[in-house]
């Protein structure tokens, strides 16, 4: 064996059992580097005759391009070992509990996202959506809806009185949102197409009353809606809300002071061991009032009932809330319970539209 | 309004069964709110004699009874543990199978100590008849076995119940109710005329009304010779099917009269009143012992019939105890009278009476049927207790207008949508006593005098449509029309639903408190004016329309708290009052933190946890501000907020300061105290109606965006500062240094402590500078963080870390 090939073998089998890049490159650097082995037998060539050179180089460079292979080699499985070994030492505990973002722990109270959903409802029908204050007159609120000074239909409303005033006058707590639809008849002209949705006030508290609540009210009023429209409009309406695909509806005459004729609206459901199913069963469910405007509650507002007509109906939100969503207690809605509110709210990101569903 | 089947027929002649009735009731506009049909619940229960009743053999207190059951077949063995068990006993039995409503179970075939029982021999509380459970019922020995028992006790009589619209006063009486049904094809309505009874002598008892406003009409007549006592079965059994107690028969004609008719009535026994009646109003400090046995002090306000020795009668609402009719009455004066609603109704509040009478007259009896009525009830006087009669008093004149309307046969369709012939609008409203004249497109409609309710041509639009039935109105579908979609919400409308979504994506929960809150409560939030303090509030401490959010907030925060949930972070928008007019009234956004619901994460986690601080709350406030779409490079922070507040750990967002936007921060602990929460706990409020508008955008259409082809430098420096240099300001002085290169300013790091002089504290922030034109060499951006250092030191005095 010549030198050269005892050479070779001898960096190979130390290439081989470099345990680790820094042994290899100790291994590289006496072979290959400025003073390796290899190197200095390189350096010899220029010393050599052209025959020996030609010869001997090819020898040389051979050596040098086995033993360069073979570092390349082992480096790779080395560089491969290392990190097998720096991965197995990296573990984590994967059944750590995550933190549920605050998108998933945030919620919308029941009533917001049912008014939502009835706004959207009825904005896709062309309604826009009025509000006025809480705090009204008794002309608004009473006297220009047709309820006459000391008429019984006033004590039908229990309603809350602030002090008087000087002049004898008193402002009182909206008993429904009906003023809004007067004030809205007294800024616009006719057509008219609102919704006014808002909080009211009654002195009332038991297991189906709070002393506040709130109410979504309707208003049509231009030359030709009658009460075909409004039974249409309700029936969709209930449609589109309950998300079902058919729900039958019972239209009872009835009496409100603000309307002429004046009906009232049952749904009809099943009730099951506290669950609630519309479209199906013999139960009649009274959700909403409505009529025809009367025609003092116009002409109070200076429209001539012989020219226009029109329809108003309204309905308790914390009612159809309750009802959609199956919770069995009106008081909760306002005890603010997070567990409740947490099981009954919805997550902000649930946002009702009609294209993807009001609740899915 | 309550009134039987069999009452009912009285009036209308008719073969529909009771659910056909019913059912039209309701659609015809007198819902029915129940029906009570005790014949069909009891209809099992038969009468049966008991033939013996041996001891049991193997228990003392039980007997086992043989039970004739009247079927023809052998007697039935039955255990029975009534004491009253004996032989020849007749009394109601119920058979296997048989459900007994007073103890909610369905019978079955038992043993009973070794002996089979095969039935039961019932009380009268297991029939829910009364609450007597002592024994089983006794029957007279007459009773015919075998016959149902209901029947037999007259029970099958079905009480019906109709929840009555205000304005049908004419169908507080059942005979307006019947008109109702015959118009609606239910029958014929059964209306014979009223006979005037011919008086035989003057009427000693002269009648002066003094306000004829109060008292528009007063008939009264004397029947003398009476012979008064308990009225005749008939009548007892029908007013005691409806709740109403027998007393005696001329009492019990006027309350017959009230529900027969819709005309309440008086009777005094005359021999108890001193000389002449007058109507008048109540002298101040007078008082009146009533029929109901209390004592009512009266005003000037309250109408009063009176005699010589005082006030005898609360006009149209309740009678005197001292003048009433009893056994020995023998001469009655008979009062038909009218009286001004609006008085009725506000008296029966005062007094909190609440008669049959009261909620007749608050609504509007029928005017033309004064006397009338006062002549049926003088017959049935005579009828049920003999007597003369005397000729009749009348005070008042024209008892009943004549309201003629116009009425154009095309308003139906116009405002009900609904075709409905000639012929069935005059055979409907001829059946309501609506007359109709002319034969035109517009007819003449005279509405009848009980008809109180109608006024115009909507109303008797009402009254076709409901008896035509409101089912038949065919739904007619309502185009939207060719507006163009636009957004419906208003700008406040927006504000709110955004804040709401904004506020919940940051982990908080959305709650709805009351608008009440009490007086103090409302004070330490700078509320309580008189102006917003109700008259009537529900309780003491929901007494003042509040004025924040936050006492509700505080409040639901610390009942979570009590139960047992601390970490609770809750968030309103809502309505807050500064005064009771509606430009004072603005929507609030508010929040409250407390325990570890940082806005880093909600409660206590292996990851971090915090407490929530007021930094947390300054962050829900901005986002509420940046979801409600406010120029957030135009607000601004001030130290310290509102009073409520922390005064070190709070602050006011404002632009300018006449606009304040908001608050937030630590509340103040005396705050915390005046509501009664534990802290510490953090708040916001935003004002949303203070946010400015934006500007009305004439495209849908981004800004162009230009992004720079070179690539931004970061540079770090760290200040040490006076502890009372704000953040804000050195980040200021920073973007200051070239307002066109520098294009971000981020604060990293703060820290005070070990190292640092305790006065002092270090901020350190990391500066974008972002090249326009052309990469910028080192020399150009060292020019420019020599900028940022003498910036801030001239700003703040701050030195560069070392």
């Amino acid at each position: 064996m010549s030198d050269l090939a005892q050479l070779e073998s001898q960096i190979l089998s130390q290439i081989a059992a470099a345990g680790d890049e820094a042994a290899l490159e100790a291994v590289r650097v006496a072979a290959l580097g400025k003073k390796g082995s290899i190197s200095a037998l390189l350096a010899t060539l220029g010393k050599m005759s052209p025959d020996e050179r030609k010869t001997q180089g090819a020898a040389i460079n051979l050596a040098k391009d086995k033993v360069t292979q073979a570092l390349t080699a082992r480096r790779d499985i080395l560089k491969s070992a290392a990190l097998d070994a720096r991965l197995a030492s990296e573990t984590i505990d994967v059944t750590l509990p995550l933190r549920e973002t605050p998108a998933e722990q945030g919620r919308i109270h029941p009533l917001s996202q049912v008014f939502e959903e009835v706004n959207t409802i009825f904005a896709d029908m062309g309604f826009a959506i009025a509000e006025g204050p809480d705090i009204e007159t008794d002309d608004y609120n009473f006297t220009k809806l047709n309820f006459p000074e000391g008429h019984p239909a006033r004590e039908m409303h229990d309603t809350f009185f602030f002090n008087p005033k000087e002049d004898g006058s008193r402002m009182l707590l909206r008993t429904h949102t009906s003023p809004v639809q007067v004030r809205t008849m007294l800024s616009q002209k006719p057509p008219i197409r609102v919704v006014c949705p808002g909080r009211t006030y009654r002195i009332d508290s038991d297991a189906t009353h709070t002393p506040q609540f709130h109410q979504v009210e309707g208003l049509v009023i231009d030359k030709g809606s009658h009460l075909g429209h409004l039974k249409w409009i309700l029936h969709e309406f209930c449609k589109a809300f309950f998300e079902v695909d058919h729900i039958n509806m019972r239209f009872r005459p009835s009496f409100f002071p603000f309307t002429e004729p004046s009906l009232e609206v049952d749904i009809q459901c099943r009730r099951d061991k506290g669950e609630i199913r519309f479209g199906e069963g013999e139960d009649w469910l009274e959700i909403l009032g409505c009529g025809m405007v009367h025609p003092n509650v116009l002409r109070a507002c200076s429209i001539d009932p012989d020219v226009y007509q029109g329809f108003a109906w309204g309905m308790g939100i914390d009612r159809i809330a309750m009802l959609k969503y199956g919770m069995s207690d009106l008081r909760q809605l306002f005890e603010n319970d997070v567990r409740w509110l947490s099981h009954y709210g919805f997550k902000p990101l649930d946002v009702p539209t009609l294209a993807g569903g009001l609740s899915t | 309004m309550k009134f039987t089947l069999s009452w009912l027929k009285e009036h209308l002649d008719t073969d529909e069964p009771l659910e056909k009735l019913a059912d039209k009731l309701t659609m015809i506009g007198l819902e029915v709110e129940s029906i009570e049909d005790k014949a069909k619940a009891l209809a099992p229960f038969s009468i049966a004699r008991v033939i013996s009743a041996e001891q049991h053999p193997n228990a003392d207190r039980l007997r086992v009874c043989m039970v004739d059951t009247g079927d023809g077949a052998a007697p039935v063995q039955v255990v029975c543990g009534a004491p009253n068990a004996r032989a020849g006993l007749v009394s109601v039995f119920s058979a296997p199978g048989t459900f007994i409503p007073g103890k909610n179970i369905t019978l079955g075939v038992g043993t009973i100590r070794g002996v089979e029982s095969r039935g039961m021999l019932c009380s009268a509380a297991e029939l829910q008849l009364s609450e007597d459970h002592d024994g089983i019922m006794e029957l007279p020995a007459d009773a015919p076995i075998g016959k149902g028992y209901a029947e037999w006790a007259g029970l099958g009589d079905p009480v019906l119940e109709i929840n009555l619209t205000p304005n049908r006063q004419d169908c507080t009486g059942v005979h307006g109710i019947a008109r109702d049904l015959s118009a609606a094809d239910m029958g014929k309505l059964i209306d014979p005329g009223i006979r005037p009874v011919r008086g035989e002598f003057p009427c000693p008892v002269k009648v002066a009304v003094e306000d004829a406003t109060l008292c528009p009409g007063f008939a009264l007549r004397l029947v003398r010779g009476v012979k008064n006592g308990p009225s005749p079965e008939w009548l007892q059994k029908r007013l005691a099917a409806i709740g109403l107690r027998p007393i005696n028969a001329l009492v019990d004609i006027t309350n017959f009269m009230t529900y027969d008719r819709a005309r309440p009535l008086h009777v005094f026994d005359a021999r108890k009143v001193t000389g002449n009646l007058t109507v008048r109003r109540a002298k101040e400090g007078e008082s009146l012992l009533a029929l109901d046995g209390r004592t009512y002090t009266l005003d000037p306000s309250i109408c009063v019939i009176a005699d010589e020795h005082g006030v005898e009668s609360l006009a149209g609402i309740m009678g005197g105890e001292t003048s009433g009719c009893d056994e020995n009455t023998s001469d009655v004066l008979i009062e038909s009278a009218l009286w001004n609603e609006i008085n009725i109704a506000q008296t029966g509040r005062k007094l909190g009476i609440n008669s049959d009478a009261r909620y007749r007259f608050e609504r509007g009896v029928d005017p033309a049927f004064m006397v009338p009525g006062l002549e049926l009830a003088t017959k049935m006087v005579m009828e049920l207790c003999g007597g003369t009669p005397s000729e009749t008093v009348v005070v008042g004149k024209a008892f009943g207008d004549d309201r003629i309307i116009d009425f154009p046969l095309a308003e139906v369709k116009r405002l009900a949508g609904i075709e409905v012939p000639l012929v069935e609008m005059r055979r409907i409203l001829g059946h309501l006593g609506f007359m109709v004249a002319g034969n035109g497109p517009v007819v003449k409609v005279a509405v009848p005098s009980w008809r109180t309710d109608v006024h115009g041509k909507a109303d008797i639009v009402e009254e076709i449509v409901r008896i035509v039935g409101v089912d038949k109105v065919p739904e007619t579908p309502f185009e939207r029309g060719d507006e163009a979609r636009k957004p419906v919400l208003t700008t406040i409308q927006s504000r709110t639903r955004r804040a709401k979504r904004a506020l919940a994506a940051r982990g908080m929960v959305e709650a709805v408190t009351w608008s009440f809150i009490s007086q103090p409560q409302a004070e330490t939030f700078g509320g309580g004016q008189a102006e917003l303090a109700l008259a009537n509030p529900i309780a003491s401490d929901l007494s003042d329309m509040r004025p924040s959010l936050l006492p509700g907030l505080v409040a639901a925060a610390q009942a979570n708290a009590n139960r047992g949930c601390s970490d609770v972070a809750l968030f309103e928008v809502g309505q807050i009052f500064k005064g009771d007019k509606p430009e004072n009234q603005f929507v609030a956004a508010s929040g409250v933190r407390h325990g570890f619901a940082s806005s880093k994460g909600m409660g206590r986690h292996w990851s971090g946890s915090a407490q929530a601080d007021a930094l947390d709350a300054k962050a829900d406030a901005f986002a509420v501000l940046a979801a409600a779409g406010a120029p957030m490079q135009a607000l601004q922070i001030v130290p310290g907020g509102a009073s409520w507040l922390h005064p070190g750990r709070s602050g006011t967002i404002q632009i300018g300061p006449q606009n304040v936007l908001g608050y937030f921060g630590e509340l103040h602990p005396r705050t915390l105290e005046a509501l009664g929460a534990d802290g510490p706990m953090i708040a916001f409020e935003v004002i949303l109606d203070r946010i400015p508008d934006a500007k009305k955008k004439l495209t849908r259409a981004k800004p162009l965006l230009e992004l720079s082809a070179f690539q931004p430098v970061s540079r770090d420096f760290a200040f040490i500062v006076d502890r009372t240099v704000k953040a804000g300001d050195i980040v200021r002085a920073a973007q200051g240094a070239d307002k066109k290169l520098i294009t971000d300013v981020a604060v990293f790091d703060v820290y005070e402590g070990k190292g640092i002089d305790p006065a002092k504290k270090s901020i350190a922030i990391a500066v974008t500078i972002q090249p326009r034109e052309k990469t910028l060499t080192d020399q150009e951006i060292d020019a420019v963080a020599a900028k940022i250092v003498a910036e801030v030191t001239k700003k703040t005095g701050g030195t560069l870390r070392g």
